[in-house]
């Protein structure tokens, strides 16, 4: 079968326990395509040679009750694997050899996938263009040139690309859904609580949240049941009954009231994106759902109240790289000088930046101006969401404010860059849930996304409603093998 | 408001991040241009607003202190830029 790398999750679990093929044919070919895309720089560390063992034992035992049955599988850099380099896009963390596994990434291994390698991603989890990785750029599958998005950049291109059937990301601002959007793929967010951020590589602790990227909305819903789970290594792990995700999808979506904010009508929004919006209405009004005009008052404030609570999180997690006991370390004259050069060789500029931005906030004098300022502000933004919640089920809002951009367009332009996540950072500041789904092309071929945003802890219903608008919509991605030579 | 030099040596060095006289310039001029775009939060009133401290409406969890992993002092120590035996070298710090 030459086009295994074409079929998605659900197809390729269904060929491996209907025997139709190992899992080494599929290992291999996920690796195969890998090997000549090596262009779009997706990898960071490959495991081959590790994982077609790994299928070969499979294969010859083979449990055929897990969900994931020898499925092959490369994640984001960003989760800890057991004696595989995990740098999170870092020279800081260059030559880290993790000595445990992340829980999420347990749970995947429990159901039999296998770890064909580890994502690029933007360092640290902080961007939006997968740019500021120490490991160089990614390449978005659908043009040349062109950013995959951030900071999943390396899982959203890989996946789009057809070199990981599924992959996982993480999100603290947007960092699932904007990739998803510009690579033509569907990224959720879970409700904050939902997936264990143990093992998983500190950003913002009160925002990060691990999520799953899939070809379309069933093999999503599988592979988050899958992730999901409480988690009593991770303190703020929430105790709920998680459903079976991809058994109770369901396309029925009849009398559901779904939310449409004013807010998001942001100004200079393209045209395009603007369209894109009143078609997904319209899906969403055609399969029986209930459209109603909400407000969330508080959306401008979002990307501010972020810009100070991320960083602050950050430069607090990020003190324990000090060259000490793990990563790169630069030569000193003393200890303390010995640290400074460490951080300033090891980290790059946009994670120096963001260091300094929440050391400054967090210090004496500013705190209150700064820190409890935004930690109000964001009980506001909760709040908002809260209050329209008593009346309706979910929301539909575009997931960005443009298609994909030109690599290096917006590096030198910070605020600029933020603004990218305009309409997925105020899900990660009330902990809710979001999905993004492709859902059309702009005038350039490229792709662009709808999200759909839930109440904490209601995956199902926004599952379901991506899975009916998705069959509405009957989405192509446009992707020509550009990079194959 | 504006940061300017002096604050960004003084930040430099709380982060403990060594900054150059060149980067400190494009320092000041970035994060001025994102303390701009946050200023914004002063247009709120916020004076009878509790702060939200955690997202998680949950309390946490008591667990029994055990030790659940062997002992893995020897992979750990590996991963370490400078080594002696069991211990992790640092630059001196005593005279």
């Amino acid at each position: 079968m030459s086009d295994i790398t074409k079929q998605s999750l659900s197809e390729l679990v269904k060929n491996i326990k209907n025997k139709k093929l190992s899992s080494k044919e599929v290992t291999k070919a996920f690796i195969d395509r890998s090997e000549k895309s090596k262009e779009l720089n997706t990898y960071i560390t490959e495991n081959y040679s590790i994982a077609l063992d790994s299928a070969k034992k499979f294969d010859e035992k083979p449990n055929l009750d897990l969900k994931l049955p020898g499925i092959p599988m490369a994640v984001k850099d960003l989760f800890c694997t057991k004696n595989v380099r995990t740098t999170a896009g870092s020279k800081i963390l260059n030559n880290f050899i993790p000595t445990y596994e992340s829980t999420v990434t347990q749970n995947i291994w429990n159901e039999g996938a296998i770890l064909i390698g580890k994502l690029n991603c933007d360092e640290f989890a902080m961007g939006s263009s997968n740019e500021t990785s120490f490991f160089g750029n990614v390449q978005n599958p659908i043009d040349k040139n062109l950013v995959p998005g951030g900071s999943s950049g390396g899982s959203a291109s890989a996946l789009a690309a057809q070199l990981t059937p599924i992959t996982i990301g993480t999100d603290t601002g947007g960092s699932i859904r904007q990739p998803a959007s510009f690579t033509g793929t569907v990224g959720l967010k879970p409700t904050y609580g939902s997936c264990s951020r143990y093992g998983i590589v500190a950003f913002a602790s009160s925002l990060d949240q691990a999520g799953p990227m899939a070809q379309n909305v069933k093999d999503c819903a599988l592979l988050q049941e899958v992730i999901s789970s409480y988690d009593d290594k991770d303190s703020t792990s929430i105790d709920f009954k998680r459903n079976e995700y991809s058994k109770e999808l369901t396309n029925n979506i009849k009398g559901k009231k779904i939310g449409i904010p004013k807010e998001y009508r942001v100004e200079g929004m393209p045209k395009e994106i603007e369209e894109l919006w009143k078609k997904g209405i319209e899906y969403a009004k055609d399969c029986g759902a209930e459209i109603i005009d909400i407000s969330l008052p508080h959306t401008s404030y979002a990307l501010p109240t972020y810009y100070i609570v991320a960083p602050a999180e950050a430069s607090s997690n990020l003190a324990r790289y000090d060259g000490v006991k793990y990563g790169f370390r630069a030569k000193g004259e003393n200890l303390i000088d010995m640290y400074e050069k460490t951080r300033s060789e090891g980290f790059g500029n946009e994670v120096q930046r963001r260091i300094m931005i929440g050391t400054y906030v967090l210090s004496s004098g500013y705190y209150d101006a700064y820190y409890l300022k935004a930690q109000k502000v964001r009980k506001l933004i909760k709040n908002d969401f809260d209050e329209v919640y008593k009346k309706i089920d979910a929301i539909l809002t575009p997931s960005t404010p443009s298609s994909a951009f030109k690599i290096g367009e917006k590096k030198d332009d910070p605020v600029s860059m933020y603004l990218n996540d305009i309409f997925t950072v105020p899900v990660n500041l009330a902990g809710l849930p979001g999905i993004s789904i492709p859902a059309g092309h702009d005038s350039k071929g490229y792709p662009l996304g709808l999200q759909i945003i839930g109440k904490a802890f209601d995956e199902q219903n926004i599952l379901n409603i991506a899975y009916a608008i998705e069959q509405k919509i009957n989405f192509k991605n446009k992707i020509t093998d550009w990079w194959i030579k | 408001m504006s940061i300017d030099l002096k604050t960004i040596k003084h930040i430099s060095k709380l982060s403990r991040i060594s900054v150059s006289e060149q980067k400190a310039e494009k320092l000041a001029n970035d994060l001025n241009s994102i303390f701009d775009f946050i200023e914004k939060l002063n247009e709120l009133k916020t004076d009878n607003v509790e702060p939200l401290t955690s997202i998680a409406e949950t309390t946490l969890k008591l667990r029994i202190d055990e030790v659940k992993s062997k002992n893995l002092r020897n992979e750990i120590i590996k991963n370490s830029p400078q080594e002696n035996e069991d211990y992790f070298v640092v630059p001196k710090v005593i005279e």
